[in-house]
């Protein structure tokens, strides 16, 4: 690397970026040692200039991968590393979501769905009832064709493998069911663009949704939070939905969204 | 009015939150941080106050925060708080004398057996409704009055101040050394084990046989009532009810008529339900307890049934075990598999609680085998909480009278569907969940919104309650008898193992 090339980094391939190498080498180091690492001691084992160290373990401590203690200031590997393959476990999600859907529900007077991808399938994860008293059966765990919901459009327009989308089978449901390749695509690059999605009879006439992505990290959508009701209760005469409604939704998602951050 | 929100204090076992309401009693923000739990000792758990209350000095600006609100749009605020952990520190500096014993402490075990075994035994069970037991107050009080140098001569000079925790953030809100107001509720106070159930005052007799000096005691006032005025944390802002965390939740379920009942799964399980104004006396281990006071109003009661291990062992079993990284992926754990696989755990880390009351119980894992996985005992972890929740609903049917025919539930433990399946099938009744699952804070924040005229009265109230959920039970008779059977036999290893030989 820096300064003579001892390090086992130092034989640079052309095309390879350094500042990626040396985060690196910080990593391997401090997975090496079993103690928090000062850093003079960093800079020393790598062979860099202290304030080209901090930089990178500042660096690495902002995106989760180092914790420095705060009492010593030492450095050692951090948490957001373990979790990095794991996914978001829908229950936390749900457990996370409550209060947020519940207010979501209590203000809009809707039912209130969340839902991961499964396949061609959205899977509700939770559920709560339209808050008018009317007996209703909880859906958690049903699965419903992602093409025709407004929780699968969220989900598969903040999802990376768009590639799915050939995969789906668009068989039609309701008027409003997209069933072309290309009104799909139409579809979720309009979510894309507002940051939710509406859908006007995709599964049943005369129902409408509205969904936004809960996101996790860099923007993939872990899930999707939805409000759920009567066309008219949905959306205007024009289609659009009611004034305030997507802000709402989006803010209740997001909400959500922040609280999967701190993982408890 | 001025204030267009009302916001609660919920000093819960595991963190203190503040939440803001609007006036259909819908959550508006919440802010929350959790605290540190001590056990220096086997048996032994403690929470700084100090830590507690500065948590409590973050969450409100944060909480007003979350929503864009000011001071100045708070009409009032309510504390809910985790009741019987126990607190003494100087008036003067206001520091704390000694860690705060929670709830979960079993040390004042040997105070308490010799108040059982003492002439009086029977007078505490007369004045306070409770019989003693090292899940109350005062035993913890004692303890620490025995064990904190000059702590007996100080107490009697005035110097000290006990309290719960909704007694120490009253009296540090309202300016600590400089003014605090030192003040308890009625429904902390009825677990202190030093109260007069009926007239509501501390009972001189109790308090000579426990030698406490009432120089440190605060005074009992009604839930609903402004107490004093904020001068940090809300500045400005009237502090109008307090509550113990599990009465809070009663009245945030709006259960205010005889009969009506709630169940709250947090740290601890507790059921209660409303029983008017008379005191039911229980041959099963249920406590009378105040639901709430009213000012200038006769004192409505409830009969309860505690649970001391709930979410406590989904934590064990996430902390010490390690099983899982976050409370809720228990349920993708044992969702894994169809059933226990025989094994059961009863979690009876400080003894058992309701209906068995046994200090000298201990935990049991039975029924292991090679077969069992920890999916296993994730569902183990699970079904300890129903089948204790079985038990409570049977001694509470029993012993009222009533057959509870829905049961309405909150808490953190709620988000958990496949436990509130549980629940339902092992109860053979429909569970039901509100809208608003922060029955504790509401109901903080209704008795701060009644005290201030936010809310007029307690009909309005009842007209805010929404159900966001409903488990239908769905297990056969059968599976439910061999389960309970199986429940009562692991129930049954685990009681005297502590006990001095
Ligand atoms: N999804 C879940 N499944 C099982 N247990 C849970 C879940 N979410 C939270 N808990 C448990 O619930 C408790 C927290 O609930 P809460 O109502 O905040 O309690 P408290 O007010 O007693 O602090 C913790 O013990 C935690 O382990």
């Amino acid at each position: 690397m820096a300064r003579g090339g001892r390090s086992t980094y130092g034989q640079r391939v052309p095309g390879t970026i350094q500042s990626i190498e040396r985060a690196a080498a910080v990593l391997h180091l401090l997975g090496a040692v079993p103690d928090p690492v000062p850093l003079g001691e960093l800079a020393r084992m790598l062979d860099l200039p202290k304030t080209t160290a901090h930089g990178i373990v500042r660096t690495l401590c902002d995106v989760g991968f180092v914790d420095q203690d705060p009492d010593t200031g030492r450095y050692s590997l951090g948490s957001g590393l373990a979790t990095l393959g794991q996914h978001v476990d829908p229950h936390l999600i749900r457990s996370r979501a409550t209060n947020w859907a519940d207010g979501l529900a209590a203000r809009t007077g809707l039912e209130v769905q969340l839902a991961v991808l499964r396949g061609p399938s959205v899977e509700l994860i939770a559920h709560v009832f339209r808050p008018d008293g009317s007996p209703q059966r909880l859906r958690v765990g049903e699965l419903q064709p992602a093409h025709a919901t407004a929780l699968g459009h969220v989900l598969l327009a903040w999802s990376p493998v768009a590639t799915r989308l050939h995969d789906l089978v668009l068989t039609s449901y309701a008027p409003g069911t997209p069933t072309t390749a290309t009104t799909l695509a139409r579809a979720l690059q309009r979510a894309r663009r507002q940051g939710w999605a509406s859908l006007d009879a995709g599964v049943l006439p005369g129902t409408a949704a509205l969904a936004a992505p809960i996101c996790h990290r860099v923007g993939v959508g872990v899930g999707a939070m939805a409000v759920v009701g009567p066309r008219d209760q949905v959306l205007q005469a024009s289609g659009e939905p009611h004034e305030g409604l997507a802000e709402q939704v989006v803010a209740a998602a997001q909400a959500t969204a922040s609280t999967l951050q701190d993982r408890l | 009015m001025k204030g267009r929100y009302v916001a609660a204090i919920d000093q819960g076992t595991t963190s203190t939150r503040c939440l803001v309401f609007d006036h259909a009693g819908r959550m508006v923000s919440v802010a929350q941080h959790e605290h540190s739990q001590l056990f220096p000792e086997p048996g032994w758990a403690e929470h700084d106050a100090t830590e507690i209350w500065a948590n409590t000095l973050r969450v409100l600006p944060e909480a007003l925060a979350v929503a864009g609100l000011d001071v100045s749009d708070i009409a009032g605020v309510g504390i809910a708080n985790q009741r019987e952990t126990t607190v003494v520190w100087d008036r003067a500096t206001g520091r704390p004398v000694a860690p705060a014993i929670t709830w979960q402490d079993t040390r004042s075990r040997e105070i308490v057996a010799q108040l059982d075994d003492g002439p009086h035994a029977s007078l505490f069970e007369e004045v306070c409704g409770i019989a003693p037991a090292g899940y109350f107050a005062a035993p913890r009080l004692r303890w620490l009055l025995d064990h904190v140098p000059g702590l007996q001569r100080r107490a009697r000079t005035g110097e000290l101040a006990f309290g719960t925790m909704e007694t120490w953030l009253i009296w540090n809100l309202t300016g600590g050394p400089d003014g605090g107001v030192h003040v308890t509720d009625a429904t902390n106070a009825s677990r202190t084990m030093l109260m007069d159930i009926r007239s509501l005052s501390w009972d001189q007799r109790l308090l000579d046989l426990l030698d406490i000096p009432s120089e440190l005691l605060p005074e009992i006032r009604p839930n609903v009532e402004v107490y004093g005025t904020c001068a940090v944390g809300l500045p400005g802002v009237p502090i109008g009810g307090a509550f113990g965390d599990q009465q809070a939740a009663l009245f945030g379920q709006t259960c205010f008529s005889a009969g009506e009942a709630k169940c709250t799964y947090g740290t601890g399980a507790f059921l209660l339900m409303n029983t008017g104004e008379s005191l039911t006396p229980s041959s099963r281990g249920l406590l009378s307890t105040v639901a709430y006071s009213l000012p200038g109003a006769a004192p409505q009661y409830a009969a309860e049934g505690s649970i001391a291990v709930a979410g406590a062992l989904v934590q064990w079993f996430r902390d010490a075990l390690e099983m899982i990284s976050s409370a809720p992926e228990i349920e993708t754990l044992a969702r894994r598999v169809e059933d226990n696989g025989g094994c059961y755990i009863v979690p009876a880390f400080a003894g058992l609680f309701t209906p068995h009351w046994q200090p000298d119980a201990r935990g049991v894992m039975v029924g292991l085998t090679s077969y069992v996985t920890r999916a296993h005992l994730a569902r183990a972890v699970l079904e300890a909480t129903a089948w204790q929740s079985c038990e409570v609903v049977e001694a509470m049917n029993a012993d009222t009278g009533t057959a509870l025919t829905t049961v309405r539930v909150d808490g953190g433990m709620t988000s958990n569907h496949l436990l509130m399946q549980m629940v339902a099938d092992v109860l053979a009744v429909p569970v039901e969940r509100p809208l608003v699952s922060e029955s504790v804070s509401l109901g903080a924040a209704y008795a701060a919104g009644l005290a201030v005229g936010y809310w007029p009265d307690l009909e309005g109230l009842r007209a805010n309650w929404r159900r966001a959920a409903v488990w239908e039970p769905g297990m056969s008779d059968a599976t439910r008898r061999r389960g309970r059977a199986e429940w009562a036999r692991a129930v049954e290893s685990t009681l005297r193992w502590a006990e001095q030989p």
